[in-house]
């Protein structure tokens, strides 16, 4: 079966779950990506793009010293953290910019978490003259200081999200709002595989590089495939990208969530692991709730991850049994991240460490494995929230 | 669903436009609810929205949020507001519809929510985030017991707009902006225009145009144009002032009258 189908489903999974106002943009932009898609003058600036401003490909390293550590016979990293901006949210943003760009928007707004995206999708706007406004919940805009100054400087302007947790759930409703309202010019470029129909599918195609760079490389390096590939999954653009160039090879796969402060605290962001399926920002996928529908807010010390929902493609992968789900803690995140620091002079950022942590958590079914982690981006702007840790005395 | 058609037929027979009201159910609570009803229909509303409180109300602005949160904070769910309006029906027969998101009413289950809302009396159910093609099996659902009530937006093609009306049941929500719920102090100006030609395509089924009408001219206006006028933020605000006080009601019910006088102009 080929997902999505038409209408954007994944198996039960995805759809357009949107205010009538939304429909005719939604089917512009599936137009004009069915069209660039295909259309090599477009491709063929997208990847000048992706190579000379952006860094790509991104390196593939086998990181020894951490698998001598852990006790696993091969572990390789794929370094999206070296990609222009930090992290592999310049893949999709560059490509959406250059939508938004041949379908005559002159403006661009996002939601972000972490405020990765934010910074991507600044930069992009930036680059290409485009105005740029981000929705960023403000309990994000604390814990992700750095970032918030890095869009100001780059000339976007972060608009504080005050509505219900503060955080990334929120900053899309808010951003969907401002889309409803302006959708005759501006693009909405969502951060994640997630939201209505196209989107899901625009964000797997535009991440998808990862894991066709990355499966050359490991080709390359060891002569093999993995047998293991690890990615963190919030909404889950990282770990679609690495994993579907993947999907039909004889290997397995793991998307980590964030388990926060453990999943029978209920302070958690997995909803593929503990959740249901219902409708959120557009699309029928896992989700966290209530017994009453209503959406339960997430918790994760990474506020990438912090979100209720996840990619529709990740529900069908979960159902299909094609990829397993995972969850680790706060603290299994936090002690992944220091370890690869002091193994492998990397510092990962927050999100990334979940992958590295369900690494560490299955060491030892992985001892006579070759596995792939998706090292999604760097842990600069995390280190205020790790040294506020540190104070506290704790970790 | 047959309240929906009765009071729509009665109102072409006398001449009249009808003015659809919503308040947020369960805000201040589920009891005042009750009376915040009683209060619209004594002071001329024909239809009852009730809005069911939701955590993400992405197609509503801060009024209609900050009533949601407020519902929700008292304990609002989908299941109490349905015994509320079997309380409702006691008292009175103006149509009541639902206006609610769609993931309380999926967690709910389609089958049984319609069964249930039917029992209560229920006459139709708006779901901002549900557009036609994903609206298929409520529909199949709730065939003649429960109006499913389309939505359309001034971003809708005719040709969509024919499709949309040929599912709908019960009248058309026209949405007057681009945008998201609240009150505005200027309608587009092609409103009027837009309104007849939609008007056209709607035939049969009534025209009712909502989202940033608030005051008596705007109500004048738009009324010219459509069966039907939605007001919601502009009550909504009332309430957030003054709850279900008595000094609340009064406000409320002067605030319907006016409207209704002014609709009554057209």
């Amino acid at each position: 079966m080929i997902v999505p189908n038409e209408r954007g489903y994944f198996g039960d999974y995805g759809g357009r779950f949107v205010p009538e106002t939304l429909i005719g943009a939604l089917d512009e932009l599936t137009k004009a990506f069915e069209f660039y898609r295909h259309d090599q003058a477009f491709q063929d600036e997208l990847k000048e793009w992706l190579t000379n401003y952006c860094g790509r490909p991104t390196a593939l390293y086998r990181a020894k010293r951490l698998a001598l550590e852990l006790g696993i016979k091969e572990i390789y990293l794929k370094r999206e953290d070296l990609a222009h901006t930090g992290a592999h949210k310049i893949n999709n943003t560059m490509g959406q910019a250059l939508l938004a760009r041949r379908m005559g928007k002159k403006r661009l707004i996002a939601e972000t978490g972490a405020g990765q995206h934010g910074v991507a999708t600044a930069t992009a706007a930036a680059l290409f003259g485009l105005e740029c406004e981000i929705y960023m919940g403000e309990k994000d805009i604390e814990r992700q200081a750095m970032n918030v100054y890095r869009m100001d400087l780059l000339g976007a302007k972060v608009i504080p999200v005050t509505s219900g947790s503060r955080t990334l759930k929120d900053a899309t409703n808010e951003a969907i709002r401002d889309w409803v309202t302006n959708v005759g010019h501006t693009h909405y470029i969502i951060g994640s595989v997630v939201g209505p129909h196209p989107y899901p599918l625009i964000v797997r195609d535009l991440q998808r590089v990862i894991g066709i760079e990355a499966k050359a490389q490991i080709l390359e390096q060891s002569g093999a495939l993995p047998d293991y590939v690890f990615a963190c999954v919030g909404g889950g653009s990282n770990a679609i990208g690495i994993f579907h160039p993947f999907l039909e090879d004889d290997l397995k796969m793991v998307g980590v969530e964030a388990a926060g402060s453990g999943l029978e605290s209920g302070a958690h962001s997995a909803p593929l692991c503990v959740g249901e399926p219902g409708v959120l920002h557009g699309s029928l996928s896992y989700l966290l709730q209530t017994e009453d529908g209503q959406i339960k807010e997430a918790h994760s010390i990474s506020a990438g991850l912090d979100y209720p929902g996840v990619g529709p493609e990740h529900s069908y992968l979960r159902d299909q049994g094609r990829v397993e789900y995972i969850s680790v803690t706060d603290d299994q995140a936090l002690a992944a991240l220091r370890l690869l620091c002091r193994t492998e002079g990397i510092i990962p950022a927050l999100e990334s460490a979940h992958a590295l942590a369900g690494v560490v958590a299955q060491a030892e079914r992985l001892k006579e494995q070759c596995v792939l982690i998706n090292l999604s981006g760097r842990g600069d702007k995390d280190v205020a929230t790790l040294a506020a840790l540190e104070d506290k005395g704790g970790k | 669903m047959q309240r929906l058609r009765e009071t729509f037929a009665k109102l072409e027979t006398q001449g009249r436009k009808a003015l659809i009201t919503f308040i947020t159910a369960g805000d201040p609570d589920l009891d005042a609810t009750c009376d915040l009803v009683e209060t619209l229909v004594e002071a001329g509303a024909d239809i009852i929205e009730l809005g069911v409180p939701f955590s993400d109300p992405l197609a509503d602005g801060p009024t209609i949020q900050a009533a949601s949160l407020r519902a929700l904070e008292r304990g609002t769910t989908l299941k109490k507001i349905i015994a509320t309006v079997k309380k409702i029906r006691s008292r009175t027969e103006v149509p009541l519809v639902l206006m609610t998101y769609y993931n309380p009413l999926y967690h709910y289950g389609l089958k049984e929510l319609v069964k249930d809302a039917v029992a209560a009396g229920v006459d139709g159910l708006i779901v901002p985030d549900l557009p036609l093609e994903e609206s298929e099996e409520l529909r199949r659902l709730a065939v003649d017991k429960l109006a499913v009530i389309p939505l359309a937006a001034p971003t809708t093609p005719d040709t969509r707009l024919a499709k949309i009306v040929a599912a709908g049941r019960g009248f058309l929500y026209y949405v007057t902006v681009t945008g998201i719920t609240g009150t505005r102090t200027s309608l587009p100006k092609e409103l009027s225009q837009s309104l007849d030609r939609v008007k056209k395509i709607a035939g049969e089924l009534p025209l009712a145009a909502g989202f940033g009408i608030s005051t008596p001219e705007q109500a004048r206006t738009v009324g010219a144009h459509a069966d039907a006028i939605i007001v919601g933020s502009a009550l909504v605000e009332i309430i957030a002032q003054h709850g279900a006080s008595a000094a609340g009601r009064q406000e409320l019910g002067d605030k319907v009258k006016a409207l209704r006088r002014a609709l009554d102009a057209v």
